[in-house]
């Protein structure tokens, strides 16, 4: 990992033959890691497609009530913080003097994505949209008659009288947005880890630990980062926008 | 080469406990790993002796059902998750992969290490857990009565298992990047000792399947602690969704336990044969081939859950296929024996019970693979046999195995052939006593996980309880004889078996940067038709 490494210069850690085969070994060894995240994310992503699958209209009717709209500015702010983060990365290896300015700034793109999702979060604990006992899904769009509070019922638009419906429309519903504290709450957990290496890198390069030469741990933190990025340019379609086409 | 003990060697080149609690040499990481891997055999193994004590009888007379679920539990997760996997690639694995590629060290010895802590941190989890109270899903967690119904603490052994399974992980990294980037001058892919092809193997099983197991566990606590809905049926949840994602991890997880001990075969029946191995790319590519064919196979778990009939019939020739690579393997080592100049140490020892009972193994894994069969033992004893055979008759075999062959390398002094001898024989006869039975009582109908049965089956029962008592004194010996000689032993050569590989070109015990001088690999593995024997063939220990 960088931290082998102690110096600006093309100094490499004992086990390794040179500075090449040391930036070989760790990048290799950042791929690596990403695939293992692949794997780890991909067992929420079979998850949601099981379930979205198996109960498309509950999905649908529960993805309405994500907000499309911070959703949208934290896709802009993340897609914004990965041009920072690939600037950042570019400035280290040309011995540029911004990366400390960049690297700060993809920080706070971070820390206001971390924001406004905390602010989703809250609105819906406001909105009974937390699994469990108090979880329900209201429908605003639905005539107040067919509230699932009233007495008359719906599911995915379609009026029915069924209590049963209803009910396993709550249920679905409560899996679906299991699966979005889940799959967003591991995306954030990644993004503070990323922020915690970030601000690693902020020490080092005020120290003037990065040179042409070495810049690895910047390249290898880029990668982290670019990766969760991506990961929420999958989970934003697939869980705000199903079925938004109309 | 020489054949006196150095002056400095990675043991005495530093003392005191930080100069261990804080190392990053491989060696002595392994070493560290050596001693945890041990003390969680034997609580897994104390697990196991109140297994068969409470099976002497018919009766359930020494443990309550609810006490008896625990131990069964705990002895599969300490033995599966704390033993098995980590035992052959983070002692020996950590110790010879630089080794055998002529490098100074592993890639991250810093992850290397922290990986040690992390293991330790998952084991305290699970040991405090077992004081405070255990845990009685059996070692599957399957959901809802792991989620919803046990009172059990189902979310601290799932923490030590996530916890551990990172250090799984780090291990998995620091190989595969080492065996790529890493290797001495001439050492190409197909001259590496396959030793490491079976190593590579397992870390890409590792690195793809492990961070499956996690991300089950944290969607297993969090429908346990916060009530969020994954696997929840009354929710419209699947609960055989669980068992998919556990069964993807868990199935391969056999493959990370075997192929390392295939691994050390290779090595061992190449040097006692005084042979090239036959074939050696077939030897090479299967290992890969188990890898990749080990991931596809996870459905046969579930033949009698909900699973699709279709998704069975898939899954059992999936399963079938398995078997190629693997008789690839066994026929291989069969071959290399062939007008090998064979001798009968003890490492070879644990070499022939290990091609006897994988083949068991795997060939009742042939009829488990099979709908019909399996729908008429599943639960039962058979199964129990089938996989102890590959796991400890073949995993535990090649672990033992692996240690006495390279005793000399890592401590510097010779363990003592006779004694090692005979507790080889000890623990193949204790085995087959144990297990054999075991697949009688499966196929007559009785199931596993129960403290009580008819009296029927007491006869069998009592002698699988019978063997596992010498199975456990011939566990016991090596242990004894192997700390003893540490200290007390006979200084041992650099090469005192004559091997070839590039860990034997070295000092014994090896200097912390393994090699005095770069080595240069000119060669393929395994020359020994240009390596005389040493001392005549007989290794006097």
């Amino acid at each position: 990992m960088p931290a082998e490494s102690h110096a600006a210069a093309a100094i490499h850690a004992h086990q390794f033959e040179d500075a090449e085969q040391q930036r070989d070994a760790v990048t290799l060894g950042m791929w690596a890691f990403l695939l293992t995240e692949v794997l780890f994310f991909g067992g929420l992503f079979t998850a949601y497609t099981i379930y979205r699958w198996s109960f498309p209209a509950a999905f649908a009717l529960s993805s309405h009530h994500l907000d499309v709209l911070l959703g949208g500015v934290n896709t802009v702010i993340l897609i914004g913080s990965s041009l920072t983060m690939a600037l950042a990365v570019h400035a280290a290896q040309v011995g540029g003097r911004g990366v400390v300015g960049y690297l700060l700034l993809t920080m706070l793109l971070g820390s206001a994505f971390l924001g406004i999702k905390a602010v989703e979060y809250d609105h819906k604990f406001a909105e009974r949209l937390i699994p469990g006992a108090s979880f329900l899904m209201r429908d605003e769009s639905r005539p107040a008659h067919l509230d699932p509070a009233g007495d008359a019922v719906v599911a995915a638009g379609i009026a029915s009288a069924d209590p049963g419906v209803e009910a396993d429309l709550q249920h679905h519903a409560q899996i679906f947005f299991s699966l979005y504290f889940a799959m967003t709450g591991m995306h954030a957990l990644h993004m503070v880890v990323g922020l915690g290496l970030l601000a690693w890198l902020v020490l080092a390069a005020r120290r003037g630990r990065f040179s042409p030469a070495y810049s690895t741990p910047v390249e290898i933190v880029g990668l982290y980062w670019h990766f969760v990025d991506i990961v929420w340019i999958f989970l934003f379609p697939l869980l705000y926008l199903i079925d938004r086409h109309a | 080469m020489s054949d006196r003990t150095p002056a400095t060697h990675y043991l005495n080149v530093s003392y005191g406990i930080r100069s261990w609690l804080f190392t990053r040499d491989h060696k002595r990481i392994a070493l560290l790993y050596l001693a945890s891997v041990t003390l969680m055999f034997l609580v897994g193994g104390s697990f196991a002796a109140m297994v068969r004590l409470e099976l002497l009888t018919p009766a359930g007379d020494l443990f309550q059902a609810d006490t008896y679920n625990k131990i069964f539990t705990l002895h599969g997760i300490v033995m599966v998750f704390f033993f098995l996997i980590p035992g052959i690639p983070a002692v020996l694995g950590n110790f010879l992969v630089p080794m055998m590629i002529g490098a100074k060290d592993l890639a991250f010895p810093r992850l290397n290490l922290l990986s040690w802590y992390l293991f330790n941190l998952g084991a305290l989890f699970t040991l405090f857990n077992i004081v405070i109270g255990g845990v009685d899903t059996g070692w599957t967690f399957y959901t809802p009565y792991s989620t919803t119904w046990t009172t059990t603490n189902i979310v601290p052994v799932a923490l030590g298992i996530f916890v551990t399974g990172f250090s799984s992980i780090l291990t998995g990294l620091n190989f595969i990047v080492t065996i790529h980037k890493m290797r001495a001058p001439g050492l190409t892919w197909f001259r590496l000792p396959l030793f490491i092809w079976a190593h590579y193997a397992t870390s890409v099983i590792i690195m793809l399947g492990t961070p499956v197991l996690a991300i089950t566990i944290v969607l297993l606590a969090l429908e346990r602690v916060f009530h969020l809905g994954f696997f929840d049926p009354a929710l419209g949840g699947d609960p055989v969704l669980f068992q998919h994602f556990f069964w993807f991890y868990s199935h391969p997880a056999v493959y990370i336990m075997i192929l390392p001990a295939m691994g050390v075969i290779s090595e061992i029946v190449t040097c006692f044969s005084r042979k090239r191995i036959y074939g050696y790319p077939f030897v090479a590519a299967s290992s890969l081939a188990i890898a990749l064919l080990g991931f596809l196979v996870w459905g046969h778990h579930m033949f009698v859950s909900s699973q699709s009939v279709f998704a069975g019939l898939v899954f059992s020739v999936l399963s079938f296929l398995v078997a190629i690579p693997s008789a690839v393997k066994v026929f291989n080592w069969t071959a290399t024996l062939y007008k090998g100049s064979i001798s009968f140490e003890t490492p070879m020892l644990y070499v022939f019970g290990f091609l006897g009972l994988f083949t068991i193994g795997g060939l009742t894994g042939l009829m488990l693979a099979c709908l019909g069969i399996d729908v008429h033992v599943h639960d039962t004893y058979f199964i129990v046999a089938h996989f102890h055979y590959i796991m400890v008759g073949g995993t535990v075999m090649g672990y033992l195995g692996g240690l006495h062959f390279w005793w000399p390398k890592i401590s510097g002094r010779l363990y003592p052939e006779g004694w090692g001898r005979l507790s080889a024989l000890i623990i193949f006869v204790g085995f087959n006593l144990t297990f054999f039975p075991q697949f009688i009582l499966g196929y007559l109908g009785m199931p596993r996980r129960y403290h009580a049965y008819p009296e029927e089956f007491q006869v069998l029962n009592v002698m699988s309880t019978a063997g596992a008592s010498i199975l456990g004194v011939g566990y016991l010996i090596p242990l004894v004889y192997l700390v003893w000689c540490m200290r007390d032993g006979k200084v041992a050569s650099s090469n005192p078996f004559g091997a070839t590989g590039l860990e034997w070109q070295t000092p014994a015990p090896p200097p912390t940067e393994n090699f005095p001088s770069p080595p240069r690999v000119t060669e393929e593995a395994y020359a020994y038709d240009k390596i005389p024997i040493p001392g005549g063939g007989a290794y006097a220990g």
